[in-house]
């Protein structure tokens, strides 16, 4: 059967060879291509078209003595496959004041298939006394889906600080999400008047549960346990602060 | 309907849409066609006109992109060996084109601006002239930035001269679509932002202690780590889901089932045709066997199957049966089970048959990443396979076998994974439609009817790897993107090799303009005759290309998303010095 068909369509109708008629050539079709840009103008067609997003990764209430404490963290980039420019934020207000601010403006540079080279600067303006650094570090997706962020800095007379965070999303349904957050910081030289000591810092480890009610937007309860190290804890002890810490969290996640 | 009901639609209610035909037109033109009748212009000469359109298929009132105000575009019915003129009005603000999807047409009249011409100016006409040489079932859509997702796509049928090979007695087009209240823009942006965004069917912790009970905790834990290594998802199906998407049939969402009659004994010709942007959809009729007769337009050996998976703008046309006084469903099922198109197959109007449950969502198999069933899935087998893969610049031998090679060029930031081997696979129906229990149509079953259309061998080889990065939703050739690549060169009248490997764990459904791709089998011996051939993950795929063509042409993935992502290459035939004597009669 299976032979005999092709064969009566054959004798019948003649063979694809036959039947197949090539298209006539063009008649006004430029021969070459135009250059790149003004192709994926005419195409509306551009692989190297440039986006931006804005991650509002925590805006967050502790609960702290004397009182509750706003701390932030966010980030926003803009640019291609390749090249980004990329701001960071991330701070905490307490007692209407702020304690500490860390921004820093990067340009992200796409290194290999799942790390980002990021290279710029960094601003602290805490209430001690503000410190300007130069900013280089990794970003990217580790194995096992953790997002790290690792970054060396260094300053005037010095200076050098170091920052490791990571965080991983567990999900529980496809909108309930848990997701357990690790930040270490250190310090080549002591800073006493922004309660820096040198050496390792401070850890921080915090698990929060997050509803997605869209993906854009998120509300979230959790817990963070930080703790201080070395000379930094010796600081933050002398001026009546403790050096180890749990706090309830609750706070709201949203990107656009 | 009141606000108050609006604001309160529910998903069930955005993904199956609203009861009845969508509500298109404007208030001069009254509620608009009845879907159920799509509108048929017959040719040879057509005057289209694009224009936007109020639209409403799920409640919200939204602007389609419409040809003489419908959506889907009007069936144009052309005869074989015809000269066929289409003016084609551009009334939208912005330019726009229109692609003969699978026709053979000169290569100024294939309709991708930035190659074949320069598109088609707000406020203008052009002309497209052609001959129909072929015969068969075809579609038409734009090739002009997301206007392809928001409406403008419509089917063609071609009738044979001397009448149909495969009789019936009455024949209904249907064609699938997905269609989305959001801006495109805003999907392909969201899609750069978090390109898992639409998957809703993502494994949880739960699903790692009930896989754990299962399978056991070693098994989970390997399992899980193979794919954190891998940093891929088995879950990743189709970037866009019924999260976004609400699915046609000729336009009509679920709810409204679009309802198709026949009466009892007939043999009705069913074309199918998958005018969706994003989608794959595998399709049956609960109760009814098919018998596949024609792939892409082209007749082939009958082959009767319960179910065929079709990849974005694949076309199938059946037969089938129905020899009871009953109603039955056509029901299409997304790939990623996230959604269904649904209509009736019915002896009068107005009956309907059960619509089955959704099959449950598949998860991605060992062998859909290049890997043998029963591989060890340790760590170190992945390293092995990571390692294997990369730095060789050699070109893959043509066989099968064999440590599988990748060109230098996707040793690129830009790809996230490579297989250490490819296998044609072509008996294998692909995820979700293994071993389900029903009888899967697989390109192995195709067979052209005629032959090839070029009898030589070819005379050289190109071999390209389907390629991306998942998470940074970046899509290649190579590891290259369209801006980073040249354009392909064929030489005038020679015959040539196509090898696709799938380096990505997504399908593809590959698409050459001007030219037809000939599906070959294993051992090389011809299959079928495609214009669009879908590669699976972990896949290799050849076929051969006769380039009579002069011209410049487009070569894509046809997922549209990928296609502006950069899974798009130009080819370009020209006369070579090696260009052979050979002509068509």
């Amino acid at each position: 059967m299976s032979t005999l068909i092709p064969l009566i369509a054959l004798l019948a109708q003649g063979t694809s060879e036959q039947e197949h008629v090539p298209p006539d050539p063009p008649t006004a079709q430029d021969d070459h291509s135009m250059p790149y840009k003004e192709m994926a103008r005419m195409m509306e067609m551009d692989d190297r078209s440039t986006f931006g997003k804005v991650m509002l990764d925590r805006l967050e209430w502790r609960d702290a003595d004397g009182g509750s404490a706003f701390e932030w963290n966010a980030d926003a980039w803009y640019g291609n496959d390749y090249d980004k420019l990329w701001l960071k934020t991330e701070g905490k207000r307490h007692a209407g004041e702020t304690e500490s601010a860390r921004t820093e403006l990067l340009w992200n540079h796409t290194l290999t298939r799942w790390w980002n080279l990021q290279s710029g600067v960094r601003h602290d303006s805490p209430s001690g006394a503000s410190r300007n650094w130069a900013a280089l570090g990794v970003q990217g997706l580790a194995p096992g889906f953790i997002d790290v962020e690792a970054t060396m800095y260094v300053a005037d007379q010095g200076r050098a600080a170091a920052r490791i965070a990571a965080e991983r999303d567990f999900l529980l349904t496809q909108r309930l999400i848990l997701q357990p957050e690790l930040e270490l910081n250190a310090y080549a030289h002591d800073d006493p008047v922004n309660q820096i000591g040198s050496g390792l810092s401070d850890l921080e480890l915090g698990l929060r549960l997050r509803y997605e009610p869209r993906r854009e937007f998120a509300t979230y309860l959790g817990l963070a346990w930080t703790r201080h190290f070395g000379t930094t804890a010796s600081l933050l002890r002398s001026g009546g602060d403790d050096s180890q810490q749990w706090q309830a969290v609750a706070g709201l996640r949203m990107w656009f | 309907m009141s606000t108050l009901f609006n604001a309160r639609l529910s998903r069930r209610h955005f993904v199956q849409g609203l009861a009845g035909s969508a509500l298109l037109g404007s208030a001069t033109r009254g509620p608009a066609q009845n879907a159920a009748a799509p509108s048929v212009l017959i040719g040879p000469n057509f005057d289209l006109s694009i224009d936007t359109l109020p639209a409403n298929f799920t409640g919200n009132a939204r602007r389609a992109t419409a040809v003489n105000g419908q959506v889907p575009a009007p069936l144009l019915r052309m005869r074989q060996g015809d000269t066929i003129t289409v003016r084609v009005t551009n009334r939208l603000p912005r330019p726009t084109s229109i692609h003969w999807h699978g026709m053979i047409v000169p290569a100024d009249m294939d309709g991708v601006p930035g190659i074949s011409f320069p598109g088609i100016a707000p406020g203008s006409t052009f002309t497209y002239r052609f001959k129909a040489n072929q015969y068969g079932t075809y579609w038409y859509h734009a090739h002009s930035r997301f206007q392809e997702q928001v409406g403008l796509y419509g089917p063609i049928v071609i009738e044979r001269r001397g009448g149909e090979r495969h009789a019936s007695d009455r024949e209904h087009v249907i064609l699938l679509s997905d269609w989305t209240d959001l801006d495109p823009e805003h999907i392909y942006t969201t899609l750069k932002r978090q390109s898992d965004y639409y998957n809703f069917g993502k494994r949880t912790v739960g699903d790692f202690f009930a896989d754990a009970r299962r399978n056991g905790w070693r098994e989970t834990i390997a399992d899980r780590r193979m794919w954190g290594e891998m940093r891929m998802n088995p879950t990743d199906l189709l970037d866009v889901s019924g999260y976004a998407y609400t699915y046609l049939m000729n336009g009509v969402t679920p709810t409204g089932n679009w309802t198709a009659t026949f009466n009892r004994g007939e043999r009705v010709r069913l074309r199918i045709i998958n005018g969706s942007s994003m989608s794959f959809f595998d399709v049956r009729i609960p109760g009814l066997k098919m018998t596949v007769v024609a792939a892409d337009g082209q007749d082939v050996e009958p082959v009767t199957v319960d179910e065929f998976r079709i990849g974005a703008a694949e076309v199938y046309d059946v037969i089938v049966e129905p020899s009871d006084d009953r109603a039955y469903t056509i029901f299409a099922q997304a790939m990623d089970r996230s959604g269904y198109a649904r209509g009736t197959l019915a002896p009068r109007a107005g009956m309907s048959a059960e619509v089955p449950a959704m099959d449950p969502r598949p998860l991605l198999a060992m062998s859909d990443m290049g890997m043998a069933h029963g591989q060890d899935m340790s760590s170190s087998d992945m390293s092995q396979m990571d390692h294997a893969a990369m730095g060789h610049t050699m070109p893959m031998p043509s066989s099968s076998g064999g440590a599988l090679k990748h060109p230098a060029t996707e040793s690129s930031r830009n790809v996230d994974m490579q297989v250490a081997q490819a296998t044609p696979r072509l008996n294998d129906a692909g995820v979700g439609l293994r071993d389900n229990g029903r009888r899967v149509l697989t390109y192995a079953d195709l067979h052209t009817i005629g032959g090839p259309i070029d009898s030589r061998e070819p005379g050289r080889e190109i071999e390209l790897h389907l390629t991306g990065h998942m998470q940074r939703f970046i899509w290649s050739f190579n590891g290259q993107k369209f801006s980073e690549a040249e354009p392909l060169r064929f030489m005038h009248g020679e015959r040539l090799r196509v090898v696709l490997i799938n380096d990505s764990m997504m399908n593809h459904p590959i698409h050459l303009h001007g030219m037809w791709s000939e599906l070959e089998d294993e051992s090389g011996a011809f299959l079928v005759r495609k214009h669009t051939v879908t590669v699976q993950p972990a896949q290799r795929v050849a076929y051969q290309v006769t380039a009579d063509a002069m011209g410049r042409w487009a070569y894509h993935c046809h997922l549209l998303y990928h296609m502006e992502a950069g899974m798009f290459r130009e080819v370009v035939v020209a006369h070579g010095e090696q260009s052979s004597e050979h002509h068509h009669s």
